[in-house]
Order: structure tokens, then sequence, then C-alpha cells
């Protein structure tokens, strides 16, 4: 019975963390940028989704509808207004660009948080969710919400998939992550790419955040332990492989589930951050990803 | 070096905060100490990114290992201060040489993780054995550095200057040159003939060492030992920000950072929970526009030294 509970509750938040670093890993394959305000924009997500639907009383899916949207435009803004003057500045020697992208995506963070939590306290809040009810599978109570968080997470994965190896615009962001000067050569333009990136990061983010809120709920204290829990599984996975960090996902999910139902919960994160430091140190490109 | 440009900044503005407790109050006395605290914090740091060019996401790991240290030494065997100060240094240093380790193998942002790592596992941990440590509440002291505000606001004050002096100069040595050589392209510094390996280990012992008196001193002066204070990556992000905003690879920089943000952090507390809102905006809007800090601005200007 615990064994199937674990299954089942593994299956759904592993699955909601596997859809969280897509997003993240995605935008480092492509454009090589750790997006450190992931997580509270995955806030900001949830808490207006929470908020449109409730607080506003425009229903669970018209409040999803604005969580993504809410989201999309803060990946616009984080690309358009942090990463892309960075990369462009001449005064910024090109080898400090990468820490200048991340203390910059951080303050972007710290500020999305504090402005949720001003706007909206810092309250847990949860998104009402898109179903109702619950349905035993195997005689574990499962609520319908838990099933669509992982039917949902799978559909956009899925979808991404098809995007990337199955349209000629797909193929493309597969090629700016390979050769962006090949790409460019070829008469692209890089810049289109990136915000074609940032788009579907922002959707994927947005829904991440939004499922998320319905399944767990979100506080805005939360922004910094999501950007963490996506950056170990994208770096457990192999930086910038998505199977691997689909992969990942699922172990640090399980991994969780397991320790919080037969350790204690208090130590849930513990056995994870171990497993990272030693696959780091023994092999740091990750577990399916290429050096 | 009388007449560089650094010095005639830095020798007026220490001459100006060693005559401040004449003029102002205890408060805004308090509110220095902790900044130059932090200050040193920002520039161990400092020397490790803009040196060694090491990011560390976790400078809390190395305070909070310092700190930690000096305060169950002193709460549980009653070890006087200075000797809890000497052992929190050395176990920073210790946890230095643990972290340097990986960095020696990894590079970017997997190192970034490590460290980061590193300060998620320390917090566990404290708050995990909260009935030794004191977990989320902290762990009081049965000693203090002093009570009154001048004596603490000197001995800050001279803590800072001296590691600030330290560090400053060993930036300038010869040893600074090859750190920042092997920070910048360690393949190529390692082909003319230096020791990376030994210079990147010496780089994190150092900031280590810095980092965890600066931690245990700071513990001494608050009174208390606490996860929020010296632990929570919070803390970390701040150095970071102060470290980049006064201008990385100038240390001095650093501690202009550290005061002005917790300086700008206390003048904007009216504003309740925006205050860390209009830092980070400030902060931001710094990194966009002058990337190189504030100092790094103030010394470009008047040419190389």
């Amino acid at each position: 019975m615990l064994a199937l509970q674990i299954l089942i509750d593994g299956f759904a938040i592993s699955s909601l963390y596997a859809l969280g670093a897509t997003g993240f890993t995605l935008i480092f394959g492509v454009s090589g940028v750790l997006n450190l305000s992931h997580g509270a924009i995955m806030v900001v997500a949830a808490v207006i989704a929470w908020w449109v639907a409730g607080t506003f009383g425009a229903g669970p899916y018209l409040g999803a509808l604005a969580g993504v949207a809410a989201s999309l435009a803060c990946a616009f803004f984080t690309y358009r207004v942090i990463v892309r003057p960075i990369q462009n500045s001449p005064s910024i020697p090109r080898e400090e660009k990468e820490i200048f992208v991340l203390t910059g995506t951080l303050l972007w963070g710290i500020m999305l948080q504090e402005a949720i939590a001003y706007l909206f306290t810092n309250n847990p809040k949860t998104v009402r969710p898109l179903v109702e009810g619950v349905v035993m599978i195997a005689g574990v109570r499962t609520p319908w919400n838990e099933v669509l968080t992982a039917v949902l997470s799978w559909a956009a994965i899925g979808l991404l998939y098809l995007l990337v190896n199955r349209t000629r615009t797909g193929k493309s962001l597969l090629a700016a992550s390979m050769n962006p000067r090949g790409l460019t050569l070829l008469g692209f333009e890089l810049s289109n790419i990136y915000v074609l990136v940032w788009a579907i990061y922002g959707v994927l983010a947005g829904i991440a955040g939004v499922l998320l809120g319905a399944f767990l709920g979100v506080s805005s204290d939360n922004a910094g332990v999501l950007t963490a829990s996506a950056f170990s599984i994208v770096v457990l996975g192999g930086l910038g492989s998505v199977p691997g960090s689909l992969f990942a996902a699922y172990v640090v999910g399980y991994l969780e589930t397991m320790t919080a139902y037969l350790i204690s919960p208090s130590i849930r994160t513990v056995p994870v951050l171990l497993l990272l430091v030693a696959v780091v140190y023994v092999r740091p490109q990750g577990l399916l990803g290429r050096r | 070096m009388l007449r560089s440009r650094t010095f005639q900044i830095v020798v007026p503005a220490l001459l100006v905060m060693a005559l401040l407790p004449l003029g102002v109050g205890g408060y805004i006395l308090g509110l220095l100490t902790l900044a130059y605290y932090y200050a040193v914090f920002a520039m161990s740091w400092d020397l490790l990114f803009g040196f060694a060019g090491e990011v560390n996401f976790g400078p809390s790991f190395l305070i909070g290992v310092g700190a930690y240290t000096a305060a169950l030494l002193n709460h549980y065997w009653m070890w006087p201060i200075p000797a809890c100060l000497v052992a929190g240094a050395i176990a920073a240093v210790i946890g230095g040489a643990v972290l340097a380790v990986p960095a020696l193998r990894l590079t970017g942002p997997y190192f970034g993780l490590v460290t980061l790592v590193a300060v998620l596992l320390l917090q566990n941990m404290l708050v995990l054995f909260a009935g030794i440590t004191g977990g989320e509440i902290g762990l009081d002291l049965p000693d203090v550095l002093s009570i009154d505000d001048s004596t603490n606001y000197y001995y800050a004050l001279a803590f800072m200057t001296v590691s600030g002096g330290i560090l400053f100069g060993l930036s300038r040595s010869p040893v600074g040159l090859i750190l920042q050589a092997s920070g910048q392209d360690a393949i190529e510094a390692a082909a003319l003939g230096f020791n990376v390996a030994k210079h990147k280990m010496a780089a994190f012992c150092i900031s280590a060492f810095f980092s965890g008196l600066a931690g245990a001193m700071l513990i001494f002066y608050l009174g208390t030992a606490s996860v929020g204070t010296v632990v929570d990556i919070a803390v970390g992000v701040n150095v970071i920000i102060a470290a980049v905003l006064g201008g990385r690879r100038t240390i001095i920089g650093a501690a202009v950072g550290a005061i002005f943000l917790i300086g700008a952090g206390e003048i904007l507390r009216p504003l309740g929970q925006l205050s860390t809102f209009v830092v980070s905006a400030v902060a931001l809007v710094v990194i966009l526009f002058f990337p190189s800090g504030f100092m790094g601005r103030l010394l470009q200007s008047g040419g190389r030294e």
C-alpha cells in the first residue's frame, strides 16, 4: 500500500519537476543562460492564477490562462531587459558575462518575489484546481488534480518534443544549441530564435507554476527553493540535456518522496543534495550529459 | 603609493570613519559595525571571484562554519573569545579547502552549484541537530565582544581595515597577478609555469580564513548565532551583490558595496517589504549600466596606478 502511494505521489511530483526543469535546461542549452529568476517566475504564474481564479472570480480556467500569460510576460522581460543588454554590453568582458547574467537574473528574481510578497502577502496560496474530486488508483485515493498534473506535464513536454524535432522552427532551435555561428551564416536571425526560446520557456514555467500552485500550494518564499531544485535537477541530468533533466527529475522526485514517507519529511531534500554532490564529483557532466 | 588614487580615497575615508563615534549615535554605529563585518565577507568573496575567477555561490558556507564553530565552543565549553575566533577561522579554512577540491575539477555553473549545495547542507544540518545548534532560533552566547557601541564599532573598523589591507595588498602582489592569470586562462597560466592548483587552493584558504573570522566576530558582536544571520542563502546573496555592486576585482569596492547595501537597506526600512525590492532594483540598474561598479568607475577615471 505504502509502496503504491509512494509510486503514485512520486510520479506526480516528478512530472511537475520534469516540466519545471525542462524550460530551465532549454534556455541553457540554446543560449547558455542560467536563469536564476526561474523560481520567482513560477511563483508569479501561480499567484496570478490564484488571484484571477479566486479573488477576481474568473474561474480556474481563465485563472490558469492568466498565470501562464503572466509568466510569459516575465520571461520576455527577463530576456529583453536583463539578459540581452548584459550579453550585448561592450563594457562587460566576455568571460564575465556569465556571472553578470547570474547576478542580474538573481536580482530580478528577488524583485519579483518581493513584489509578489508586497502585493499578495507571502502567505501560502493554493490555486483552485482545474478538476475536483478523487479517483481510486489500485486502491490508493488519488485526487484527480494529481492525475491531471502528471498528464498535463507530460502533454507539455510531448508538445515541446514534437516542436523541437518535427518543425522547421524547432530544428533551428536545436541548431542554435549546437552551432549558433553556423546558423547565423545560414541566414537565421539568432535573436529571433532566442526570443522564441524564452517564449517557450515562459509558457513551460507558467504551466509548471500553475500546476504546482494547485498541487502543493505556493508562497513567494518558495522562489529560491524552486530555482535551486530546478538547478539541481538540471545539473544532475546534465546541463542542456533535456532527456537528462527528465530522468533526473524522476530520480529527485522519487528520492524526496521516499525520504518523506519512509524516514522523515523534515530531511526531505537532504539525500538529494548528497546525491548531487556525489554525482558532481564523480561525473560532473551529469547522469546523461555529454561534455 | 602615497600618490595612488586608491590611497587618496581610502585614507581620508578611514579617518572619517575613525572619528564617527564622536559625532553620531549608537544606532548608526551599530549599523556600521554590522556593515563592516559584511564588508569583510564581500572582500573575501571578491578575492575568490575577481582574482581566482571562482564563482562561489555559498560565501555563507564559510561564514557559517566559522561562526558556528566559535559559537558551539563558547556555548558548551566556555572557551574564551580569542580562542573561539581562532578555532572558527581554522574550521572555515578547512571548509575552504573542502570547497577548493571540487573547484579544481569543476568549472562555472557546476562549481557554483556545489557551493550552493554546501550551504543548503550546512543549513539542513543545523536545523536537523536543533537540540545542539539551537536550530532556527539560534544559539545564544555567554560572552560578547563588548556592550559598548563605540568599542564594538572600533573592533569592527580595525578588523575591516586590517583584513582589507591584507587582502588588498595580496591582490596587488605577484601572487594576486598569478591568481588573476589562473582565473582568466588557467591553461595558459599553467603553461607559463605557475602552479594554478596551489594558488587557487591558497586563495580559497585565505578567503575562508577571513570569512570565517568575520563570521565568528559578527556573532560575538550580536551575542547570538542563528541560521538567518550567518548561514542563510540570503546572506550569501547580499555578499555577492555587495561585491559586484562595489566593483569586482577591486577588493575595496566590495567594502564600499557592503556598507552601501546595509545602509540603503536601513534607510529604506520605512518602505517595509518594498525595501528589498528597491535595493535589488538599484543593484540591478548598477549592474546593467555601470558594470564595473562604484569603485571600478572611480578608479578607472583616474587612470591606472
